[in-house]
């Protein structure tokens, strides 16, 4: 085994020596979905990382629909239609916790450690971790809509407008996962990223159309509900599965999205790289 | 010989502390350096700055011929590192991480997957290729953490401490596995605390201590330093070491180390004069002897004398 240690069996892949300073394109790009590829494994041996993307918003629908259902809407089974796009939305902002929480304690780990001592990206750690969250995304969107057909909802309209809500709902994923990577990086203790992500998420969903319509709540709360993303994405998801107006809040929602990206994207690149110097 | 770490006055400040104060040394390209000083002195400080992971406050390195600065880039990809900091990734099994390694170097998945399987049968940690480093011993965990190291074929290996807190028979398989690696032709920079140590695996000792160098050679060349033998005295009375001590130090440049857990005041002398005068001076005392004797000392009391250090004294280790 040493001999074949030390004549590489595929000459022409010794590790590259860089001679240049900076990382091309090409590489950075398989640095990431090399560090996307370790993220998912995580979740191979740690299951648990997965709860908060299935199975909590399980447990939400269930209490819901048939806790509340009764109370809030004129019946369980409307309200059922009412609120699963809600949960969908609530499904990806959990998600994104996981993101923070995840960052965080990848920098209180020596691994980070060995990472910058490698020729790779600097980039690649924050965009594989991004990476594999639209997948986890995926999946918890999957699994919830699987959850709600199983207890009785129904998609009135078509099977483009499905893909269209999930795709909106990864993409505000995303976006909600790159505040999380920046509070992850901006504070030092795991527990504080958990309590300072709850204190920024309860009221963005709580705070919206998620669970209840906006008409039956004083009006300063609906003021802010009005100006909340997830109620614009909350709506836009409710119009493509349950049918209604679609185009106003969808443009409303990327527009959200592209914002909440343009300024969260440089803060957290910008605390990473405080963190790796 | 050409050098593949180039030190040249090094600082580190951390706030007003020097945690690193003028470091300069040179390892030549296959050879092993021992770094060697107490917990504290700046030996973890300057593998740090070695490997790329915080920037000097002053001087200059060279590793493989690159900046540590201005080409960090360079320096990364010839150099592994091993240790108290770098870990390996305790989320993902033993294989993965050498997997991802391999991944993050740009080898084709091919050879990456070819290259765990060999190091993980290396270091003997096949059986364990799927289970979460979180599981392994602490001999495993090293095992891994040098393998993790050696996936990008490095130049320059930095091993930081590699044997604290482990075994003494998972000690010495470590130091089987990096002899074999230098036999390989591999620069390999050592810290340790352990004189046996840098003596069993290095070829040049640099000794630190408040991040200066303050002595530097061969094994051979560092005993010689403390002049050839060293006086042992053992008093009946534990209560008298500090005062035969401050005595004995009276009589020379060396100073006197006391030993309260063994009862024994040990002092480096060379040559008839000094050994003449200390025994003048023990006699003055008139305080009852129990025992006396002279010796060629270990290294581990060299390294003592030359950081000036009581081993039971933790408030300058932790400085």
């Amino acid at each position: 085994m040493t001999a074949a240690l030390l004549a590489p069996s595929d000459p022409e892949a010794p590790p590259r020596r860089p001679s240049r300073s900076r990382v091309g394109v090409r590489d950075a790009v398989g640095q990431s979905l090399a560090i996307a590829r370790r993220n998912l494994t995580q979740f191979k041996s740690d299951p648990s990382q997965l709860l908060d993307a299935t199975v909590m918003p399980m447990v939400f629908t269930l209490v819901f629909v048939y806790v509340f259902g009764g109370a809030i809407g004129k019946g369980q089974a409307d309200y059922r239609q009412y609120l699963i796009p809600g949960i969908m939305v609530q499904t990806v902002s959990f998600a994104a916790q996981v993101t923070g929480i995840a960052l965080n304690l990848d920098f209180s780990k020596g691994v980070m450690d060995r990472f910058r001592s490698m020729p790779i990206a600097r980039s690649a750690v924050l965009s594989g971790r991004i990476m594999a969250d639209v997948c986890r995304l995926t999946l918890g969107q999957g699994v919830i809509l699987a959850f709600a057909f199983l207890i009785g909802f129904r998609v009135r309209t078509d099977v483009p407008s499905v893909f269209a809500a999930v795709g909106l709902l990864v993409l505000y994923g995303v976006a909600l996962s790159t505040i999380a990577a920046y509070v992850g990086l901006a504070i030092r203790s795991p527990q504080a990223v958990q309590s300072v992500g709850f204190l920024w998420m309860i009221p963005l969903q709580f705070g919206s159309s998620m669970f209840a319509p906006p008409s039956t709540m004083p009006g300063w709360l609906q003021a802010f509900v009005e100006v909340n993303p997830t109620t614009l994405v909350v709506d836009a998801c409710r119009g493509l599965l349950d049918g209604g107006p679609v185009a106003g809040n969808v443009s409303g929602s990327l527009f959200w999205i592209g914002g909440l990206l343009l300024v969260f994207v440089p803060l957290a690149v910008r605390q990473y790289g405080r963190r790796t110097l | 010989m050409t050098a593949a770490i180039h030190v040249e006055d090094l600082v580190k400040e951390f706030g007003s502390t020097r945690a690193v104060d003028g470091v300069t040394m040179q390892v030549p390209a296959g050879s092993v350096l021992g770094l060697l000083g107490p917990n504290g002195a700046g030996k973890t400080t300057i593998v740090r700055m070695l490997a790329t992971l915080a920037r000097p406050d002053g001087g200059r390195a060279r590793v493989a011929g690159f900046d540590i600065v201005t080409e960090a880039h360079q320096v990364r990809g010839r150099i592994g590192l091993t240790g108290q900091y770098a870990s390996v990734d305790e989320t993902i099994p033993g294989w993965d991480n050498l997997y991802l390694i391999g991944r993050l170097y740009r080898l084709p998945p091919r050879r990456a997957k070819a290259l765990a399987d060999e190091l993980l049968e290396r270091f003997r940690l096949s059986k364990a290729a799927k289970k979460l480093p979180r599981d392994y011993s602490g001999g495993m965990r090293r095992r891994l953490d040098l393998a993790a190291s050696l996936v990008g074929d490095p130049e320059v290996l930095y091993l930081d401490e590699p044997t604290t807190g482990l075994d003494p028979r998972s000690r010495l398989e470590l130091w089987d596995m990096v002899r074999s690696l230098v036999a390989r032709g591999t620069t390999v920079l050592l810290t340790t605390q352990y004189m046996e140590e840098a003596e069993a695996l290095a070829e040049n000792i640099v000794v630190i201590d408040h991040g200066r160098v303050i002595a530097e050679g061969t094994p051979a060349e560092l005993r010689g330093r403390t002049g050839g033998q060293v006086l042992r005295i053992r008093p009946d009375r534990g209560a008298d070491l500090a005062e035969i001590a401050r005595q004995l130090s009276g009589t020379g440049g060396r100073s006197a180390v006391t030993d309260p857990d063994e009862g024994l005041i040990t002092l480096p002398v060379s040559g008839q004069e000094e050994l003449t005068a200390a025994l003048h001076a023990l006699t003055a005392c008139g305080v009852p002897v129990d025992g006396i004797d002279t010796h060629t000392p270990s290294l581990d009391e060299v390294f003592l004398s030359l950081t000036s250090g009581d081993p039971a004294d933790d408030t300058r280790r932790t400085a």
